[in-house]
């Protein structure tokens, strides 16, 4: 098939054949980083600038060692939130950089649908590596890759999400990427971190992590983002850890071959256990490998090839 | 000079009338309403009103004409022009400017302009608080005495409630009515869209309809306490409608007004993260959207308000979460509210009602009927014209306006404002 996007904005706008496709592309590509010379020459005199309003690591290695492995040119722009807020608006900025005629922006945003934004208003390509509360549609590309790769599927399989679903644009994001695929979502988490109409996203909504794990293919355990504790979502950490917290115990209840994500970065003790985290079942290593893959593809389908 | 108009349909609900009539106009007040044919056209400007809907003067009981302080946004002169245009012959002016207008002088100041502009009267409203900082209260007898109408922290609600009885209490006390923006901001925190299943889709922090009912039931309870005038500003929610109607049914001197925007949007419209449909309280659901129309139907809301809030590019061409609430409304809230009586929710008399009367009562303003001996301020109306909604084309200074490119039926075609014509698109 032809993939005729400018952007990667979301899941929600992706059907199920240009997942397949992006998913395909990402394994042919994947033996590249296998090799002793790990680059090939298709990105050549392309230029990929990456824009992160929000402290990363992973993503943002992750985007850059994928666009080096293409040849593309990087540049990367860290921007402080409170220098932002000082100066320039978005726009501005952006039409700055695209002044510098490169080809693609990734850009990782604290507010939803600033990509979108983006996109709208600027004439190279646009890749969401996180808005907000929103999306992060290469989390859940390469979360669908290694479940693929361990799977041989994508339908038909039972994922349990757990955790702080309320914010989590991973969690928005793998929901609707494992239902467009066609399999089953439950999440779990205490209700303070369930939004009110999560059901309508398709997905089934329990406030027991024993229920949701019980009979999964799949267990994915989002990071809790330690801030929240002072927003009145929780009590303690030991409660939560207690009641939220993947340990061996729950593997029991889960099929014999379930595997366990993590979007990473671990909160060891809270959210996952050592014990888990790295455990036999754990492929939390594989998807950060995968993550390079599925962004050289996202970066071959979007300025590769001629009709650039 | 003196104005005839003759043969329209004259609605107006404070005298009953619904019916052809011909409006004599001389010396800026009405001088007489008679039957068709019956008042002789020879040395007056005869209007021509057949097909056409004469009633009094439409009054906005909630704008933010933005002057003193950011006439970048609007001015009073182009706020009033925007109104005029409308079809709107008066409006209630919020204090939210720089500086707040918590004070007679301010007033004076808007009044002033107001005058010098010569299109659509202004009533100013004077702060709720000083500096609407919701900590000690302004002085409404000498704000009164200079020509505020009514109070209001808009913009923000009282949060603390001894504040809001002890409001309730002096405003009594100068028997003025209290204008509130119910939202109770810890249940709001960091929203920006209603909390439901667009806001859970855009990642957008959602505001519950609970942060607007539970400040109505709050300030219900201290008005039952207090007495006096409670008048319930912009109200979008299925529960905020049933509380009032609860409390009307008992008695309670409480009013409310709706805006079109609440009657016509849904939050669908922030898909796409369009920041012109960014506004508090937020664009809701079609249940709401269902019961606010029945509420102005039963008349558990009293009126219609658009609340014009003009922003520029500057607080509107931004991040969804960086975008100002509020959105323009003067110049479309006329043609949103007829489809009202064109869709059959609404007669034309009870449309007038919303538009006209109720605030004018509300507010104890002049106005608001076409009675003899009452100020000529009157509106004409083309029920079936169609138009295309272009806010490049609007007498507001902003263009925030989620309506642009909407086709509408009727319009306002004439404004007069105390006997004066000052729009005309006949």
């Amino acid at each position: 098939m032809e993939f005729r996007r400018k952007d990667l904005l979301g899941i929600a706008e992706l059907a199920p054949e240009e997942i397949r496709h992006i998913l395909a592309t990402a394994a042919s590509l994947k033996d590249i980083s296998a090799r002793p010379i790990k680059k090939v020459p298709t990105l050549r005199g392309k230029t990929v600038v990456t824009v992160f309003y929000e402290p990363s690591t992973r993503t943002r290695v992750s985007f850059e060692i994928a666009a080096k492995r293409l040849s593309a040119d990087t540049l990367n722009l860290t921007v402080a939130a409170s220098s932002a807020v000082k100066g320039e608006t978005l726009m501005d900025t952006a039409h700055t950089l695209e002044a510098m005629r490169p080809d693609l922006l990734v850009i990782r945003h604290p507010a939803s649908g600033a990509p979108h934004y983006l996109a709208r208003r600027l004439k190279c390509g646009v890749i969401n590596a996180g808005d907000g509360l929103h999306e992060h549609p290469t989390q859940a590309l390469l979360d669908l890759l290694t479940v693929q790769e361990a799977k041989g599927t994508l339908s038909g399989l039972k994922v349990a999400i757990i955790g702080d679903i309320a914010h989590s644009r991973v969690a928005r994001s793998d929901i609707q990427a494992f239902i467009k695929m066609g399999s089953q979502v439950t999440v779990a988490g205490p209700a303070t971190m369930l939004p009110p109409f999560l059901s309508s996203l398709g997905a089934k909504v329990t406030c027991s992590l024993e229920e949701a794990v019980t009979g999964a293919d799949v267990i994915m355990m989002l990071r809790l983002q330690l801030e929240r504790m002072g927003q009145m979502y929780l009590s303690t950490l030991r409660e939560y850890s207690r009641y939220f917290g993947l340990a061996p115990r729950h593997l029991k209840l889960a099929q014999p071959d379930v595997i366990i994500m993590h979007p990473g970065p671990l909160n060891r003790g809270v959210e996952i256990s050592p014990e888990v985290a790295d455990g036999a079942h754990s492929v939390i290593l594989e998807q950060v490998t995968n993550g390079v893959a599925v962004r050289m593809a996202l970066l071959y389908l979007l300025i590769g090839g001629e009709k650039a | 000079m003196s104005l005839l108009i003759a043969g329209g349909l004259v609605v107006d609900p404070a005298q009953a009338l619904a019916s052809p009539r011909d409006l004599l106009i001389e010396g800026g007040k009405i001088a007489a309403l008679k039957p068709p044919g019956t008042i002789p056209g020879d040395g007056r400007r005869v209007i021509d009103a057949q097909n056409l809907v004469v009633t009094p003067g439409l009054i906005d009981m909630h704008v933010h004409l933005r002057e003193p302080g950011e006439e970048y946004k609007e001015t009073i002169l182009s706020g009033t022009w925007a109104a005029a245009a409308g079809g709107f012959t008066a409006v209630a002016a919020m204090p939210n400017t720089r500086p707040v207008n918590d004070n007679a002088a301010v007033t004076r100041f808007i009044l002033e302009a107001a005058q010098a502009a010569g299109l659509a009267r202004v009533y100013p409203v004077g702060a709720i608080s000083m500096g609407s900082a919701g900590q000690s209260l302004s002085e409404y007898g000498d704000q009164k005495a200079a020509g505020a109408v009514a109070f209001s922290d808009d913009g923000r609600p009282v949060m603390h409630p001894m504040l809001m009885r002890r409001a309730l209490e002096y405003a009594r006390t100068f028997d003025v009515p209290l204008i509130v923006h119910e939202e109770d901001l810890d249940l709001r925190a960091s929203g920006v869209m209603h909390e439901g299943r667009v806001s859970l889709e855009l990642g957008l922090m959602g505001i519950p309809a609970a942060a607007e009912e539970a400040m109505i039931f709050r300030d219900l309870a201290l008005l039952q306490l207090t007495g006096g005038r409670l008048h319930l500003a912009h109200v979008s929610a299925f529960g905020s409608v049933a509380l009032i109607r609860t409390a009307k049914a008992a008695g309670l001197t409480v009013t409310a007004e709706t805006a079109p925007h609440y009657f016509s949007l849904t939050d669908e419209a922030v898909m796409g993260y369009d920041t012109n449909a960014k506004v508090n309280p937020p664009l809701r659901t079609a249940a709401d959207v269902a019961a606010i129309k029945e509420a102005l139907r039963d008349g558990t809301l009293d009126a219609i308000a658009c609340d014009h809030a003009p922003h520029t590019s500057l607080e509107k061409d931004l991040e969804f979460e960086a975008a100002a609430f509020g959105l323009i409304g003067l110049e479309t809230s006329l043609g949103l509210s007829l489809k009202l009586v064109h869709d059959g929710v609404l007669s034309l008399s009870q449309l007038v009602a919303a538009m006209s009367t109720n605030p004018a009562r509300i507010l104890s303003v002049p106005g608001g009927t076409l009675a003899v001996g009452s100020p000529a301020d009157v509106t004409l109306m083309d029920l079936n014209r169609t138009w295309q909604v272009d806010a490049d084309t609007f007498a507001s200074k902003s263009r925030n306006c989620p309506f642009n490119g909407w086709t509408l039926r009727g319009r306002a075609v004439m404004t007069i404002v105390g006997g004066k014509v000052v729009w005309e698109e006949m």
